[in-house]
């Protein structure tokens, strides 16, 4: 895996993780590769992965139970706020590319509209 | 925990070159060190301090709490630039003759990780390919259950996946109790493995420091922050 964004190592692997959630790979409930496996499968330093974990215990995401590992939490209000967090990023991302081109709302939605229902 | 590598300005030269310039460092257990620089930076000559091979001009190094010697030595696993095996060996030999050599060698990891670099037990020493020469080394150098392991360029000229089986290997190896100092100019490829980083040049730190601080602090990679600082 090439981390090519401009991010600490830890921030780009907490990305991959709730995407992961988002689209159902990792089930609420579900317990996370451990430190060891998911730094052997990225070639990362396991104190990163840890990092990594950590920070995402913080928000809420997962939780540790000693001895057991890391698991996705149960509450689906937070992978559901993280759905929509996620899809607004990716939203403002593109309205303000396409403003930068010049395209105004209606424009872009056209846009997306004939790109729907006209395929590629 | 504490510094298993402790050096004070360290100075070293080859008659009139000075190929380290007042070096100082603490190195903590347990971390993974990435030593960056351009040939010629003083990688190779601090290195062969750290492991008792060259002795310093001046300033002081302590290694373990010992200045390099044959004690240090016994605690330190070095993986040299180049190939250190006898050519009329095979693999199986080369496990024995490291096995007599160092005491806190594991034979059982060793095969392990062979099967693992898929290198067979009779294969001859003179003809492995640079990758595979590479492995094997490398193999014996990490069966070692040593305090700090040195690895001088490891993934130097080797195909990519070799190179991934290394860096795999030297992941599963590395545990909190050990200290690996990693020198490479091949940044991109390693500087998701180290914890700090050291660049060198001309034979001074010019900039260390934990690898996520200064991904965070500069904004970039540690890739990018290699070619600021040397591609002028």
């Amino acid at each position: 895996m090439n981390f090519n964004e401009n991010l600490p190592i830890y921030m780009q692997i907490m990305n991959v993780i709730k995407k992961r959630i988002v689209i159902g790979e990792l089930k609420e409930g579900e317990k996370l590769p451990s430190v060891r496996e998911l730094s052997a499968e990225l070639k990362v330093n396991p104190n990163t992965i840890q990092r990594s974990y950590q920070e995402l215990e913080r928000e809420g995401l997962v939780f540790t139970q000693r001895g057991m590992g890391t698991f996705v939490t149960e509450e689906k209000d937070i992978t559901n706020k993280l759905k929509d967090h996620m899809a607004s990023a990716i939203v403002n991302h593109f309205i303000i590319e396409m403003k930068a081109l010049g395209f105004d709302l209606k424009k872009m939605i056209e846009l997306v509209k004939e790109r729907e229902s006209g395929g590629e | 925990m504490g510094n298993i590598i402790q050096i004070k300005e360290l100075s070293k030269s080859y008659f009139k070159k000075q190929a380290l310039n007042h070096i100082s460092l603490n190195v903590e257990q347990g971390k993974v060190i990435g030593i960056l620089g351009p040939n010629g930076s003083g990688k190779t000559t601090l290195i062969k301090i750290i492991t008792g091979i060259l002795r310093q001009s001046k300033g002081e190094i302590l290694v373990d709490g010992k200045v390099p010697g044959a004690a240090t030595k016994a605690v330190v696993s070095y993986l040299p630039d180049r190939n250190f095996l006898y050519k009329w060996m095979n693999v199986q030999e080369a496990i024995g003759f490291y096995k007599d050599f160092y005491s806190d060698f594991d034979e059982q990891k060793a095969y392990e990780l062979l099967d693992f670099m898929k290198l067979g037990k009779r294969m001859k020493v003179n003809s492995l390919s640079k990758g595979m020469t590479e492995k094997l080394n490398l193999t014996l150098v990490l069966s070692r259950k040593a305090k700090v392991y040195v690895l001088d360029e490891p993934i130097a000229g080797v195909d990519p996946v070799a190179r991934d089986q290394i860096l795999d290997a030297i992941i599963k190896n590395y545990n909190t109790d050990s200290t690996m100092l990693v020198t490479t100019h091949l940044v991109r490829d390693m500087e998701n493995i180290f914890d700090d980083v050291i660049f060198l040049r001309d034979g001074q730190i010019v900039l260390q420091g934990n690898a996520e601080m200064l991904r965070e602090e500069r904004g970039m990679q540690i890739d990018d922050l290699y070619k600021n600082i040397f591609g002028e």
